[in-house]
């Protein structure tokens, strides 16, 4: 099929239950938002797995480069100090 | 009584097993991966609601010592007291069928499948709605449960009329060759057979002219929408709830029989 008579790609996040974070549950394609729910109601709720369901159109997903990995993430990897299980904390500080 | 209730019960049993497997002749060919799930959930739902009634059905004829008391015949294989909902599904004949002729027609192309599925679903709907209220708890246990189903239906074979009917050029016009064939057929959804006056007169069943005017606003609603003309009356096709059958009913028991046919009791 050529590409102009595809069905726009969709990102499908759902969430499980209520109080939990939408999660990322895959993509679908549809030819607009509304069948786009639909479709994620057939195509990833059918056995229980939400009570809410979000589209968004793939294109307007900007994600991070994976050549830009090692400047992204490297640097952290030497910086223990940004955890709070770094510090020693005095026997008098209660609740933490 | 019990013969009327039996045949109304076999009546909705078979509305939801011939439509289920007329849809279920899609899995695999949908035109999009998406909707061949889609539609392939609602011929699942149909079918699970034709279960529930054949159960329910065979639970009747077994009780009812089923001789004598139904003018359906029952498998000659089967003893007395031990009909099932499989023998009810695979092994009666077309004549013993009770499902409207809407429900047996040809797929066709995508657009009568989906009129077929919304002009259903819009008397289904309804049906099941007043069905739920009936007198027949069993009856309306299985209604309340399906009703919830049904409105997904509803919902889904909308907009694809609207979408179709809406769309290009070619999709109206192969939406309006579905309703060319396909309107013959819908005056039989809301036209009583003698077993439905005696369910409806025992509060079982809704008297069905009163869903005919919700049944046609819907229809109306969804048209106007999708920019198509509602048809004028026109002479309508009956006699498949009283087992008098089109053609296609035969193909679709040719296939949907054939395994228990040729090895009775099969199972895998």
């Amino acid at each position: 099929m050529a590409a102009e008579h595809q069905w726009p790609l969709w990102e499908v996040f759902i969430r499980s239950k209520q109080g939990l974070d939408h999660k990322h549950a895959g993509s679908l394609h549809a030819a607009d938002a509304q069948m786009a729910i639909e479709n994620a109601r057939d195509v990833y709720t059918r056995r229980m797995e939400g009570v809410s369901i979000w589209v968004v159109e793939s294109k307007y997903i900007h994600a991070s480069s994976p050549d830009d990995a090692t400047a992204f993430y490297e640097p952290a990897n030497d910086k223990v100090y940004r955890h709070p299980t770094f510090y020693d904390l005095p026997d008098q500080l209660k609740h933490m | 009584m019990t013969a009327a209730l039996i045949q109304y019960t076999l009546h909705l049993a078979d509305d939801s097993l011939i439509l289920g497997h007329r849809n279920s002749e899609w899995t695999g060919h949908g035109p999009i991966l998406e909707q061949d799930i889609a539609l392939s959930n609602i011929a699942l739902d149909l079918i699970g609601q034709a279960r529930n009634f054949y159960q329910y059905a065979a639970t009747l004829i077994n009780a009812s010592g089923h001789t004598g008391l139904i003018d359906v015949s029952v498998p000659a294989s089967s003893a007395p007291g031990q009909v099932t909902e499989d023998q009810l599904a695979y092994l009666r004949d077309g004549w013993d069928f009770r499902n409207c002729l809407l429900v047996e027609q040809g797929n066709g192309d995508w657009a009568r499948t989906i009129l077929r599925q919304f002009f259903f679903s819009a008397y289904q709907t309804a049906l099941y709605e007043q069905l739920a209220q009936g007198r027949d708890k069993t009856l309306a246990a299985i209604a309340a449960k399906s009703h919830k189903e049904g409105i997904y239906h509803l919902r889904w074979s909308s907009e694809w009329v609207i979408r179709l009917g809406d769309g290009t050029e070619e999709s109206h016009t192969r939406m309006t060759n579905a309703l060319d064939e396909l309107w013959k057929f819908t005056g039989e959804l809301h036209a009583t057979a003698p077993y439905e006056q005696e369910t409806a007169a025992k509060g079982i069943s809704p008297d069905l002219s009163t869903l005919r005017p919700p049944w046609e606003e819907k229809v109306k609603e969804v048209f106007d929408e999708a920019g198509i003309s509602y048809p004028p009356p026109i002479w309508m096709q009956t006699g498949g709830k009283e087992g008098r059958h089109t053609e296609q009913l035969g193909y679709v028991l040719a296939e949907m029989q054939f395994l228990q046919r040729a090895y009775p009791g099969c199972e895998w």
